[in-house]
């Protein structure tokens, strides 16, 4: 394809094709591509002793989190605003679409779910003037003062995206969305959609995440959710391997520029790559646990390959969801021999699968976000980044996971699964650029 | 963005199966008569007085969540949700245990919750005179949290439980963002249908007024009106505001084909639906509801019609939404759903979708035009009417 076609472009299913053009990411391994891909194919870890809040009397203390960001402190809204504006201002400064403070599309990003945190109730406790006894009625009295509006704003759940929106000037009504841990692909398939229906011919997706703070440790820490090798912070999550025990919190966020191919190519923007294909499912088996027999994430990965218009031979890297907790990794080690088959074995070495949660942790809401900005290295780079800390292989999950050590590799069609908490299952297939 | 009327008729989005729950009871007649003006609005002003709340009428859980070990890994935001999910299914048909079920798409808007108020209020108790307070902190919250109640507040959830206890697998999203999500799940849904992008979905929110921690949020920002009840209209000129209540609605949207070809009939069809997000300033709201109108309301007729306002009561917006209904179409009757069962944030657009869905139905309006104006930001406005020959 070396020319720009008067028609449109479509992909195999008749469709606009929607090519990323931007794409932006922070983690705890540092802000932006360049510092993330150097850290990732290195095998490093971001995982760290957690510093930003007291771990006395936690049985975890080890996270990913973003620490040197300027500013950052453990609230939620606030973090996951600052991570949102450095991931999607890489994005659209790549993309060169626009102009600042005007991007022409819509916005679809993920958000950690709000709600007021425990020092704005200890300040407004303290405000109220009582010392004993203290319930939400004197905290409501103190609230009624007006002394602490802003932090009506600050908690409600649409506030992170009214202020992404104005400050990079997206279109219409921006969209605050929610999968749980597969929020980030989500944001992106929702942005395909909305191309691919001609709605909008670009879309700013995100998927940000600041919100490790006590009280959401200790959440999943009493779902028994989390590592608890505290004394080997890097070591800790280790997915695919026998003694795997949990995942690591991380933060982060990451964000893509979609646009429609054919927009894209008019205005001389470089294409990236092609999201080309999405799959979802849901699960009606448990809030936290999967199917056992990895039926929903089997068809969700069956549904993002067929999306885009391939078969599951076409598949040449798996960006796991690999969160290195025990029933995860099985889960997602038994769907993707479901699908693929035979080539999964390691002994063959013919689909290598591999979790950037390794090192990253799990970036929660942003997850599905900025492993696929991590896809999409994996293919411009041609180089597939790590499953670290694999010392003691699973023998129950076979599967080649790029131990420990980067590799290069042609690699021109990624998927990139991301399941999550309340049957949430979403798949991406990422492409290089057709003409590429 | 807007949404007009699908291109093909087999596209057309048709409403077949409603669910509601408010403080005015459960299901189609306990709303109509509101409508009607036949029922006056139930407001609890002691419980958490001096703030009044719209308290969601008792209901038999079981019902619609048959098991004990579900309810109880739910909040009543999640219940309220679950329980009218489970009617609007019923509703369009789709039994239980059906591989239809399975099959359906959900777009939820929710918010999140709860707290556990008895062990907040204990580490407030205890934390000024504790010797570190972190320590503190986290010792109490490692033991005295239930661990399950992380999954009655997380946002999804909501979703996650329509599917467990109602078998709709299929897939599911979940907006956040106050009034402004309960617009967007349903605009992006009827896009998807219209575009072909998906042939049947579940969509609706709940809102659980009685909370504390709810009121706590819109306290902080000045936004709860604390006198006698009075209509939304009338409260901008005594300082706004709004009467938290709790609810539910969720809805069946399905391409007429795809309804056709099962033997559905359409209560209504969604004929188009709008959204926006416009700086507010003076005139703002003014300019975004005309603007929305011109998108996805001027199909409507007028006579025989009426408008669903999900007017909030908060000054400054409320009169604006109204100045534009009065020029837009002056003489056609204008319904604050504030006024029938107050402000159920994520749930009340497709609370006023499902009110106008059975009005509708009922043949008692030809057209409804449902509006919303959230309390800080976001305007949406959808065209529900009657279906060709009754369905």
């Amino acid at each position: 394809m070396t020319s720009v076609p008067s028609s449109s472009t479509r992909d195999a299913l008749g469709r606009p094709l929607v090519a990323v053009t931007g794409a932006g990411v922070v983690t705890s391994l540092g802000q932006g591509k360049a510092d993330n891909w150097s850290a990732l194919t290195q095998g490093r870890s971001g995982v760290h002793r957690i510093t930003r809040f007291s771990t006395d009397n936690l049985r975890t203390t080890i996270a990913a989190t973003v620490d040197y960001v300027e500013g950052a402190v453990s609230s939620a809204p606030f973090l996951s605003e600052k991570l949102a504006v450095l991931a999607a201002g890489e994005a659209i400064a790549q993309s060169g679409i626009g102009t600042p403070g005007d991007f022409p599309g819509a916005l679809f990003i993920a958000v950690p779910p709000v709600e007021m945190e425990w020092p704005q109730r200890i300040a407004l406790a303290r405000a109220s003037g009582r010392t004993d006894d203290i319930t939400y009625a004197d905290l409501l009295r103190a609230a009624g003062s007006g002394a602490f509006s802003a932090w009506h704003d600050l908690f409600l759940f649409g506030t992170v995206a009214e202020h992404i929106a104005e400050r990079f000037g997206t279109r219409g009504s921006p969209i605050s969305l929610s999968t749980a841990c597969s929020s980030g692909a989500t944001a992106i398939q929702l942005g395909v959609e909305a191309i691919r229906r001609g709605e909008t011919q670009a879309a700013l997706a995100i998927g940000t995440d600041g919100s490790v703070h006590a009280e959401a440790l200790i959440r999943f820490s009493l779902l028994s959710a989390l590592s608890t090798h505290n004394d080997d912070p890097a070591g800790a999550s280790r997915p695919f391997s026998k003694n795997r025990d949990g995942f690591v919190m991380g933060e982060g966020a990451g964000a893509f520029v979609l646009e429609d191919y054919d927009a894209a190519r008019a205005r001389g923007a470089t294409i990236l790559g092609i999201v080309a294909g999405c799959g979802e499912r849901g699960d009606g088996f448990h809030r936290t646990r999967t199917s056992p027999d990895g039926g929903p994430a089997i068809a969700a990965i069956r549904e993002a390959v067929s999306d885009a218009g391939l078969t599951p031979d076409d598949i040449d890297y798996i960006n796991a969801h690999g969160t290195s907790t025990p029933e995860n990794d099985k889960m997602e080690s038994l769907a993707c021999l479901a699908v693929f088959g035979e080539r999964m074995n390691a002994a063959s070495g013919s689909l290598p699968i591999s979790s950037n949660k390794s090192m990253i942790g799990h970036t929660l809401t942003a997850a599905g976000a900025v492993e696929a900005v991590f896809s999409l290295l994996t293919i411009l780079n041609g180089r597939l980044p790590p499953t670290i800390n694999y010392e003691l292989p699973d023998p129950a999950i076979g599967l080649d996971v790029v131990p420990n050590t980067a590799r290069d590799a042609t690699v021109s069609r990624v998927l990139s699964n991301s399941f999550g908490f309340g049957g949430q299952n979403t798949c991406l297939v990422i492409t290089a650029e057709p003409g590429a | 963005m807007a949404n007009g009327p699908a291109s093909g008729n087999d596209r057309d989005v048709w409403i077949t199966g409603i669910g509601l729950v408010s403080s005015l009871g459960e299901g189609r007649s306990a709303h109509l008569a509101a409508l009607d003006g036949d029922s006056t609005a139930q407001v609890d002003t002691d419980t958490f007085a001096p703030y009044p709340v719209h308290p969601a009428v008792p209901l038999d859980w079981s019902k619609q969540i048959p098991k004990k070990a579900d309810q109880r890994q739910m909040e009543n935001w999640q219940k309220l949700g679950v329980y009218a999910a489970g009617l609007a299914l019923e509703d369009a048909g789709l039994a239980r245990d059906s591989e239809l079920r399975r099959t359906v798409q959900m777009i939820v808007a929710a918010g999140g919750g709860e707290r556990d108020y008895a062990v907040d209020g204990q580490i407030l108790s205890g934390i000024g005179k504790a010797e570190n307070a972190e320590a503190f902190l986290n010792e109490r919250l490692m033991s005295d949290l239930r661990p399950t109640l992380f999954l009655a507040q997380l946002s999804n959830l909501l979703a996650g439980n329509i599917a467990i206890v109602q078998g709709v697998t299929g897939a599911s999203r979940t907006f956040m963002g106050e009034e402004q999500a309960g617009v967007d799940a349903v605009r992006i849904a009827h896009a998807r249908i219209a575009a072909g992008q998906g042939d049947i979905f579940l969509v609706g929110g709940s809102y659980n007024a009685e909370r504390p921690d709810a009121l706590l949020i819109y306290e902080l920002g000045g936004y709860l009106w604390k006198e006698h009840f009075a209509s939304v209209w009338d409260r901008p000129g005594e300082g706004g505001g709004f009467i938290l209540g709790s609810g539910a609605a969720f809805l069946v949207f399905e391409a007429r084909a795809h309804a056709e070809a099962r033997g559905a009939k359409a209560l209504a069809v969604l004929r188009g639906v709008s959204s926006d997000h416009t700086r507010r300033h003076p005139g703002s709201v003014g300019v975004s509801v005309e603007k929305l109108w011109e998108q996805s309301g001027k199909a409507f007729r007028g006579i025989g019609g009426a408008v669903l306002s999900g007017a909030t009561g908060v000054a400054g917006v409320t009169e604006e939404e109204r100045g534009s209904l009065t020029k837009l179409v002056p003489g056609i009757p204008v319904h604050a759903t504030g006024d029938m069962f107050g402000h159920t944030l994520e749930a009340q657009f497709p609370l006023g979708l499902a009110l106008a869905t059975a009005a509708v139905e009922a043949g008692r309006l030809h057209q409804a035009v449902v509006t919303s104006v959230g309390h800080k930001r976001g305007e949406g406005l959808a065209l529900v009417e009657a279906a060709p020959n009754g369905g």
